[in-house]
């Protein structure tokens, strides 16, 4: 025995290397804990200010009602439905492109320069700036294909912008399932469909499902995207079909803070907050959703 | 033909015909060779394995057996890297001429080193190969997925919950588990690769005990780390070193030092590997 035995009463005291370290450790602690509650800062900064100052204006009437007045007073209603009606219609086109693009990715491409270039192309297109997003909805959608500045080509220019998103979480997902699932489904004598439908799919649903309502709450706050394709300053009546121009929410906020004169003060706040409501409506479902998955997580 | 002939030859034979040739050959393997890029997991492999027969595959690690067993199950049209050469005869016909490579791999029962319980109920699990096949029918469904899980040991732990979580059964069930499964394919050949190695003692006795007696109804190939355990159930058994099958014979003269290569007894005395 060359190692020399450490007495037991080491154990029951505490040498200074043992408080020193103990030290650190306490005070990376509260290092990191800090730094989190700054994070929370500003959300709390933000949500308490819209609530202090536009909170009294919100009322069901506020949500239903057409704005009157030059704007200046009545409700958001059509700024809402607005909204409702481009992000649904985004991710109607989108959704489904994204996720086959993503199974196809996942699932059946094989690694190769043509595979790489795909992956290239996505990556790229996930950081093109909404603004430029704009430029091309009105290029291809308004102009090229003649839908004019409508909800198909804002909602279509949204769809664009969000697919790069919506393919990468899903493949997230589908590459978290095990590949043993696969491989003892093949072996089974499963087509990589059926092993796709039975298998992976089944479980890869929840972080699916999750990447895709929260692409809803980032689509909802876009401004950009559609102000020169589809969504206008103000409609004196709701828009009837895909080929009309709409309000939306978030551009009405940028109008109705900077562009139109004698505003009551809370009505940006409260435009802001309904808007805001939308978001973390949508956030609160996906993550309820999240957590209800998890408590029946398979393996 | 070549049954033909062999049934002649052996019906003018005494009774003391080595049961070799009296067999239905299973699988014929000549010329295998397996490679990932330019590195061959085996080479030129040349065997025999006969119907209703439990064939052991012992060796050390990297000695090539998985990738043995995945070019019987064509695993490689799913690894691009993966390249076969040489012949498998399934039922005297080449396996690379097949038309439906899904039928056969249906034909073929795979039990894995680590047991993988797919992440959806008992019932399922079993139930998922039937299924894949077309059958729909309620009771049919019943009635395979209790045979294949009595016969796979695991009937009286799991009957009464059969509609929890496969991937949730501690690693024994699980295996036994994945033997159900691979018993509800009904496959002409079993194959299981190390299956015991996630296994506690007890239940590896009685999943052998099984084995013994499924294999009077399929050819089951067993690939396993334990010398004993290749003793106990192998009719035949080969010897894989390095990427190539050293030898192969009846497990009991192998056992009993009638070796080709003396590493074969080195490696059943556990002087290496």
């Amino acid at each position: 025995m060359s190692v020399e035995a450490m007495p037991v009463e080491n154990l029951f005291t505490e040498s200074q290397l043992n408080v020193k370290n103990k030290k650190i450790q306490s005070l990376y602690r509260v290092l990191f804990l800090l730094m989190t509650l700054l994070l929370i800062l500003p959300v709390l900064i933000i949500l308490g200010t819209l609530i202090v100052k536009g909170g009294s204006m919100i009322s069901i009437d506020f949500l239903f009602t057409d704005p009157v007045n030059g704007m200046t007073e009545g409700g958001v209603f059509p700024a809402l439905l607005g909204t409702v009606f481009l992000v649904s219609l985004a991710l109607l086109i989108s959704v489904p492109l994204g996720i086959a693009a993503a199974i196809y990715l996942s699932e059946y491409a094989s690694e190769n320069w043509f595979t790489r270039a795909i992956n290239l192309a996505i990556i790229n297109l996930a950081g093109v700036p909404s603004i430029v997003h704009a430029l091309f909805g009105v290029g291809a959608f308004v102009m090229f294909f003649g839908f004019g500045t409508s909800i198909l080509a804002a909602s279509l220019t949204l769809a664009i912008m969000t697919l790069p998103v919506v393919i990468v979480s899903t493949r997230e997902s589908l590459q978290a399932v095990p590949h043993a699932f696969r491989e003892a489904c093949w072996n089974m004598g499963a087509t990589r469909w059926q092993t796709i439908r039975r298998v992976v799919l089944p479980n890869a649903v929840s972080g699916i499902l999750t990447g895709v309502i929260l692409e809803v709450s980032r689509t909802t706050g876009e401004t950009a995207p559609i102000m020169f394709t589809g969504a206008v300053f103000f409609l004196p009546f709701l828009p009837q079909g895909v080929f009309d121009q709409t309000m939306a929410l978030s551009l009405h906020l940028f109008v109705v803070t900077t562009q139109v004169p004698n505003v009551p003060e809370q009505l940006p706040y409260a435009v802001a907050l309904v808007l805001i409501g939308m978001v973390l409506l949508m956030n609160s479902i996906s993550i309820a959703f999240r957590m209800y998955l998890r408590s029946k997580k398979k393996w | 033909m070549v049954e033909t002939m062999l049934e002649s030859k052996s019906e003018g034979k005494s009774e003391t015909a080595s049961t070799a040739e009296q067999k239905k050959v299973k699988l014929d393997i000549s010329h295998l060779t397996v490679s990932y890029g330019n590195d061959a997991a085996i080479s030129d492999v040349n065997f025999k394995i006969f119907e209703n027969e439990i064939f052991g595959i012992i060796g050390p690690a990297n000695a090539g057996k998985t990738s043995f067993l995945k070019a019987l199950n064509l695993m490689n049209t799913f690894d691009a890297n993966m390249k076969v050469e040489g012949k498998i005869l399934f039922n005297d016909r080449d396996i690379h001429q097949l038309k439906n490579v899904y039928a056969l791999r249906s034909r073929i029962g795979v039990v894995f080193p680590l047991p993988v319980g797919l992440p959806m109920t008992i019932y399922e699990n079993v139930a998922l190969s039937p299924r894949l096949r077309g059958i729909k029918d309620k009771a049919t469904l019943d009635e395979i997925v209790q045979r294949c899980l009595q016969r796979s040991a695991l009937w009286d732990e799991v009957k009464d919950r059969l509609d929890s979580l496969g991937s949730l059964l501690s690693g024994g069930q699980q295996q036994r588990l994945t033997i159900a499964r691979a018993l509800s394919q009904e496959p002409e050949l079993l194959i299981l690769d190390e299956f015991s190695i996630a296994v506690d003692p007890v239940t590896t006795m009685r999943i052998e005990e099984v084995l013994k007696e499924l294999k009077n109804e399929m050819t089951i190939i067993l690939v396993t780390n334990l010398v004993q355990q290749a003793r106990r159930l192998a009719d035949r058994t080969a010897f894989f070193l390095e990427g190539k099958c050293i030898e192969t014979g009846d497990t009991e003269a192998l056992f009993n030092g009638q070796v080709e290569n003396s590493k074969t007894t080195d490696y059943i005395e556990g002087r290496f590997g």
